[in-house]
């Protein structure tokens, strides 16, 4: 092995060897679970769709076509010339492109191929936005809990006990049912106002992420405590108070890098449950704004014609199905990769 | 060997922590008193062993000293520094003289960064040289410690127990301190690994003119390294001598007892090797007998013993002890 280098030999950079780190580790072994590799694969595409869903998108996804109003998956498209200007393919009018629906179209004649591809920027931002801020907040207050220790500890913690034991999620349909309301008066003014306008022109997903990164940040804020509590009292903890090292320090560099992994994988697994409570709250009226798609709200206009047009609830539906299996294929990945004791091999 | 002036000076220090019961307002319903009253000097270049069973205080001892636990009492000076009353930046700055090497290799070095960093990083939080020197530093240190400097960009969990402890020297060696605690920084390695670790702190000491305090948990492991040896028992110390005269003249019954389980080299002597049994278990230090607390197992323990602490004084020229008999 490396001992066998000789002490006194000048140091070549070149020649010395590269660590793995503990995280490049779990990559390795993450690479091996094809599932979980699928599942992360299947994200990427899908945020790629996100990104561009106006080249995969033929109509936009709020055109209407009266003519061809629950059409049938894979029917042609009744093409009369007002309607021309809204047919083209990645930005260039083309005919051909708007000939067909692909997947059938809702009951305004609007094409759902389309609405389902831009339904992803939905799911894959409250995916995002949710998780990063459960995340953030909650890492951080359970961390400043935990290494503070004592009274104030005991404090914060309290205060997340108490949130825990409010009924959160009929309080966000209350403050949703109340800015909608707010917003069909058309108040515009003061600070309400300026929200409202917000929430607006994110197609109302502004109270969404509020809410959604406020429903978890509690659980994570309790596991990131629980985690700094088996740090703290380590002995290269102890050690970096020793050559003088700053709390700020010692949390970022110390604490943060070890008690992350954990809490990323417990966000990741997380995630299909932000995708699906949005859809609930869309379905039921209070998610985002028509005609912004979501794939819950998708649903909920489809379903009353379920037994004659299942197509309308199907297409939205596999689709959030299947990119909510794939954040949980990938997030089981990342623990089996990440935690040492479920390795099977080795 | 050891120059005589004091480097440290250790003032009836205690450090009780306290136990609470409650969850929304804590109440202290008592205290583990891990430390109590403990008085002793460290002497420039010198090696005092510190030796007692396992819980009896010695870690909190070392913490305390180095100011890692607050003291709930009691002084310890560094030069004429009181480093009790430090605070901040103050602390900060002394602790660039004072050390610790740890007990655990495998807890002691962070698993998230190279052996680089490691060794870095106190260079790095007092602002010494850029990059480049503390590069060349930290090569320097690890060929001090009998590492390559090839292994500056592996991490930790690539390393044996032995050459992690050796990390952890040149982690302490970095600030080029004059006082090191050892906490027991061979009990966690094999055997046949703790002498080389021992023979590098000793090397090292002899280079730096290094002062150590040497924690062990028993006496034969302190006997080769150690200039005095002071023996602890349930927060306190019992007794302190040089090395010579603890090993031949123990006083305090507890010592006495350690030493007759210590087997003795010479074959005809310890055929003649009595075994002093201690009977019972330790007390807990959170509830410690009345007057000496080591009168529950003490075999010559008298009626005094039960009521009255023993006094900790010099009976002879440097050898303390705290016994009723003495
Ligand atoms: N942070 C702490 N909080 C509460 N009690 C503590 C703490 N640290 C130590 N103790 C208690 O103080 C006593 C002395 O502990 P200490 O670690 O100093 O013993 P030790 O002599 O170093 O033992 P060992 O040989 O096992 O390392 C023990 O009873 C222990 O339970
Ligand atoms: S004071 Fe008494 S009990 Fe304590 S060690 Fe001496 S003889 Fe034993
Ligand atoms: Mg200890």
């Amino acid at each position: 092995m490396a001992e066998s280098v000789a002490l006194d030999q000048p140091l070549d950079e070149s020649t010395a060897r590269k660590g793995r780190s503990p995280g490049q580790d779990a990559w390795r072994e993450f690479r091996r679970n094809r599932i979980g590799v699928a599942g992360l694969i299947f994200i990427i595409f899908i945020i790629l769709v996100a990104i561009f869903a106006p080249l995969m998108s033929p109509y936009g996804y709020a055109t209407q076509n009266n003519l061809n109003s629950r059409a049938k998956p894979m029917t042609a498209y009744t093409i009369t010339t007002d309607y021309l200007p809204n047919c083209h393919w990645a930005g260039t009018p083309l005919e051909w492109g708007c000939t067909i629906f692909f997947t059938g179209s809702d009951a305004l004649g609007r094409d759902l191929w389309s609405r389902t591809v831009y339904g992803t920027r939905v799911s894959i931002s409250i995916a995002l936005v949710a998780s990063t801020v459960s995340l953030l907040i909650g890492s951080i207050y359970g961390t400043v809990s935990g290494y503070a220790g004592g009274r104030i500890d005991n404090f914060m913690m309290r205060i997340v006990d108490f949130l825990y034991a409010v009924p959160i999620l009929p309080l966000i349909i209350l403050m949703q049912v109340y800015f909608k309301a707010l917003a069909r008066q058309g108040v515009r003014e003061g600070l309400t106002g300026a929200i409202i306008e917000l929430n607006q022109q994110m197609g109302g997903m502004l109270f969404l992420f509020i809410a959604l990164g406020a429903l978890n940040w509690i659980g994570m804020s309790r596991m990131a405590r629980g985690q700094v509590l088996s740090y703290k009292n380590k002995e290269f903890i102890e050690a970096a108070h020793m050559i003088g090292a700053s709390n700020s320090r010692i949390i970022f560099r110390h604490l943060m890098p070890n008690i992350l992994g954990p809490l990323l994988i417990a966000e990741t697994l997380a995630i299909p449950g932000y995708i699906f409570t949005e859809a609930v709250l869309s379905f039921i009226g209070l998610g985002v704004n028509p005609p912004t798609p979501s794939w819950g709200q998708m649903i909920s206009e489809g379903y009353q014609g379920l037994r004659s047009n299942p197509h309308l609830v199907l297409v939205p539906g596999a689709a959030l199905t299947i990119l909510t299996l794939a954040f949980n294929f990938m997030g089981d990945g990342l623990r089996d990769a990440f935690d040492p004791k479920l390795r099977g091999r080795k | 060997m050891s120059e005589n002036g004091t480097l440290i000076k250790v003032d009836k220090l205690t450090k009780h922590f306290p136990i609470t019961r409650g969850i929304i307002i804590q109440r202290e319903v008592g205290a583990v008193q891990a430390v109590d009253k403990v008085s002793f000097e460290i002497r420039k270049g010198e090696t005092l062993g510190l030796v007692g069973e396992s819980g009896c205080g010695k870690s909190t001892t070392g913490r305390t000293i180095l100011q890692l636990y607050r003291p709930t009492s009691g002084k310890v000076y560094y030069g004429d520094a009181d480093l009790t009353e430090l605070k901040g930046e103050e602390l900060r700055r002394m602790r660039r003289n004072m050390q610790m090497i740890f007990q655990d290799p495998y807890a002691s070095l962070n698993p998230r960064l190279t052996v680089g960093n490691i060794v870095s990083e106190p260079l790095e939080v007092h602002s010494i040289g850029n990059a480049r020197e503390r590069r060349e530093r930290v090569q320097e240190l690890l060929r001090l410690v009998g590492l390559s400097p090839h292994m500056i960009n592996r991490y930790p969990h690539e390393f044996s127990g032995g050459q992690r402890q050796r990390i952890g020297v040149a982690r302490a060696l970095a600030l080029q301190p004059e006082f090191i605690v050892c906490d027991e920084p061979i009990s966690a390695l094999d055997v046949s690994i703790q002498a080389q670790v021992v023979n590098l702190l000793e090397e090292l000491q002899e280079t730096f003119g290094l002062t150590y305090l040497f924690i062990a948990h028993d006496l034969s492991m302190v006997r080769h390294i150690s200039d005095r040896t002071a023996v602890m028992y349930l927060g306190k110390v019992v007794e302190l001598a040089t090395r010579n005269e603890l090993y031949t003249h123990p006083l305090h019954p507890y010592t006495q007892a350690l030493l007759s389980a210590v087997p003795i080299p010479d074959p005809s002597k310890e055929g003649k090797r009595q075994r002093i049994i201690l009977e019972g278990d330790v007390p807990s230090p959170a509830n410690p007998p009345k007057g000496c607390r080591f009168h529950p197992r003490c075999p010559l323990a008298i009626d005094i013993c039960r009521e009255v602490e023993p006094e900790w004084r010099e009976v002879a020229p440097d050898h303390w002890v705290a016994c009723h008999l003495v």
